[in-house]
């Protein structure tokens, strides 16, 4: 999907570069680089404390950075609080899936933006509740993203269905980019597959989808390109057309630098 | 989580769960029945100045735990509104009477709109003290059981302070009218409490703020995560329990013409127990002041109940605890079920 030759010629939607992050003593990251252009899929991939989800954390304003630089669209930009990332259009989709489990499918998609009425009502904070639904459905139904029973407590639907909900608020959001913390890691086969799938539409709209995964074959199914962390450091990019799962398991645990240029990757 | 489902992300069969829908109705189902019992056994029960008494024996402790509904919902507690109600109170007596010659000896207040300054100084204060102990829970981190127990010595240790240890008694009709008047057939604090049931109601099911509450409750990091301020958000429910233990001190001295210094006492835990028989979870996120209502309805019938039929006194508060397990043992058994 991706050309690379074009790469030179457009502008990250997201560049950062240098990005290093401490947790007291520990190393989270060090000196990470990583770009993301319209109408890609990133996977990125490490073993445990590779620092996947303290880089994302770090890109969508969960945490901030000790040093590096982040343009987005074209601004340098430096997120205080997650909030100032999803009102430039960048969504997350987290690996705890963030949802309030006592309000149902719309009051969740539509948390803290919610419509009010028009009028004296909406100042008085009265809520829009057919409007909000009517959205949901239209933008679900756009995205073929299939929520049963919109109505229902999320605190009573199985984690796959939970876990619909919460990728189907980031994909509804976003307009920029969508990150997503190991969107498939506790679903069934067919949810997968369906995930997948919907990250595939977000990038067909144009919109660049960055996942974290350890599922292998979900990553080379849906990737156009793999990012390689190994203690807090980018170790390598992949193609996943090139290079095999071994490759990435490699350069994962750091055990063959078989990995080269050439092949199909580039040893960072 | 691996699911049998084939069509897509969710897609399973709703199955209705006779041990929840049961859980969810259980303290209305047994006020209804509890109420169609006595109405056989006891015709006097079942008159409408009945009905009153006990809506007005529950109204204060009512308005307390509606507050505490709020409160509860984000998995907070406030054990210090019995305290505010007495320094509400005892405060607010001081007001109506303005002057120090008028505190002792059974001299009235002048009545008017001195009385009404008095109702905003109890719940001016009482909200003051509800956006402090908020401060110090949502924004510093104290733990609510922590901060609110501390609020449940030093106001009660305050309302001492204030007078010397000495009631405030004796006030004009105006002033006593909110405590013990009629709107029709309908005493006065009742109106009070049925209002902000209704308010409440309103407030969270169908507003923005109402929702955030049920969202911070459920999940904090959900909440800061969707861009919710849970510091404003998590201290302004101490404030509403604040509002309501301040007009519940003003109604309380309005009624029994006097302001005494173990005005409120206990009162926290029976609001905490109408909240929790309604079917509001302490973990929070969950429950609603309608469930309140009729807790506080099931207590108020109950102990109307077992006057009317005579037990002994004493049997009452251990009738009331054994609801109060039997009625969160409820809840746990739907939970169960639905793992």
């Amino acid at each position: 999907m991706t050309l690379r030759e074009s790469d030179t010629l457009r502008e990250p939607v997201l560049r950062a570069s240098g990005v290093t992050k401490h947790f007291g003593p520990v190393r989270a990251l060090h000196d990470v680089s990583i770009e993301v252009f319209a109408g890609e899929v990133v996977a990125l991939i490490g073993d445990n404390g590779a620092g996947k989800s303290t880089l994302v954390n770090v890109l969508t304003g969960v945490l901030t950075h000790d040093a590096g630089e982040m343009v987005f669209d074209g601004r340098a930009v430096r997120f205080s609080s997650p909030h100032e990332a999803r009102s430039l259009g960048i969504e997350t989709v987290y690996q705890d899936l963030a949802i309030a489990p006592h309000l149902d499918a719309v009051a969740n998609i539509f948390l803290g933006r919610e419509y009010v009425r028009p009028g004296l009502a909406g100042t008085l904070g009265f809520l829009d509740s057919e409007r909000m639904e009517r959205e949901t459905k239209s933008q679900l139904g756009r995205l073929r993203v299939r929520v049963p029973n919109l109505g229902r407590r999320l605190v009573t639907l199985s984690g796959g269905q939970r876990q619909g909900v919460a990728v189907a608020r980031a994909v509804m959001w976003a307009s920029k980019i969508v990150f997503m913390d190991e969107p498939t890691a506790a679903l069934g086969v067919a949810q997968t597959a369906m995930v997948l799938d919907l990250i595939r539409q977000v990038r067909d709209t144009g919109i660049p989808v960055v996942f974290i995964s350890h599922n292998m074959p979900n990553v080379f199914e849906v990737a156009d390109r793999v990012v390689v962390l190994r203690l807090g450091e980018v170790v390598a990019h992949l193609d996943p057309r090139t290079a095999s799962i071994d490759d990435a398991v490699s350069a994962m645990t750091g055990s063959v630098r078989r990995v080269a240029a050439g092949e199909g990757a580039t040893v960072g | 989580m691996a699911t049998t489902d084939a069509a897509a992300v969710g897609g399973e069969k709703r199955s209705i769960d006779a041990v929840d829908l049961f859980s969810r109705f259980a303290p209305l189902i047994f006020l209804l029945l509890l109420v169609a019992v006595m109405s056989i056994l006891e015709p006097g029960f079942r008159t409408e100045r009945n009905l009153f008494n006990v809506l007005r024996q529950v109204s204060i402790i009512g308005i307390l735990a509606i507050g505490m509904t709020f409160v509860i919902l984000t998995a907070g507690i406030d054990l210090s509104v019995g305290s505010m109600l007495a320094f509400a109170g005892i405060v607010c007596a001081s007001v109506a009477k303005g002057t120090r010659d008028l505190l002792v000896g059974g001299v009235t207040d002048p009545g008017g709109s001195r009385v009404l300054l008095a109702a905003l100084a109890a719940i001016g204060l009482g909200m003051l003290i509800g956006a402090f102990q908020g401060t110090l829970i949502a924004r510093i981190g104290i733990p609510a059981f922590i901060v609110t127990l501390g609020g449940l010595t030093a106001w009660r240790g305050a309302t001492l302070l204030w007078s010397n240890g000495q009631p405030i008694s004796s006030f004009s009709d105006d002033f006593t009218f909110w405590g013990q008047g009629f709107l029709g057939p309908v005493p006065v604090p009742v109106v009070f409490f049925l209002v902000l049931v209704a308010i409440g109601q309103v407030v969270l099911k169908y507003t923005q703020y109402g929702r955030w509450i049920y969202a911070l409750g459920g999940n904090p990091e959900a909440a800061r995560l969707s861009g919710l301020n849970t510091v404003l958000l998590g201290a302004s429910v101490y404030v509403i329990s604040g509002f309501c233990a301040g007009l519940a001190g003003f109604l309380q001295t309005s009624r029994l013409n006097s302001a005494e210094q173990v005005a409120g006492q206990g009162f926290e835990l029976n609001a905490i127990a109408a909240v929790v028989i309604g079917g509001t979870s302490l973990f929070g996120g969950q429950g609603g002041v309608i469930g309140t209502f009729i807790g506080a309805m099931l207590i108020g019938v109950l102990q109307n109940a077992l006057v009317i039929r005579n037990v002994n006194p004493y049997v009452q508060p251990i009738v009331v605890g054994a609801i109060i397990i039997l009625s969160v043992l409820f809840d746990q058994l739907a939970k169960q079920r639905r793992r």
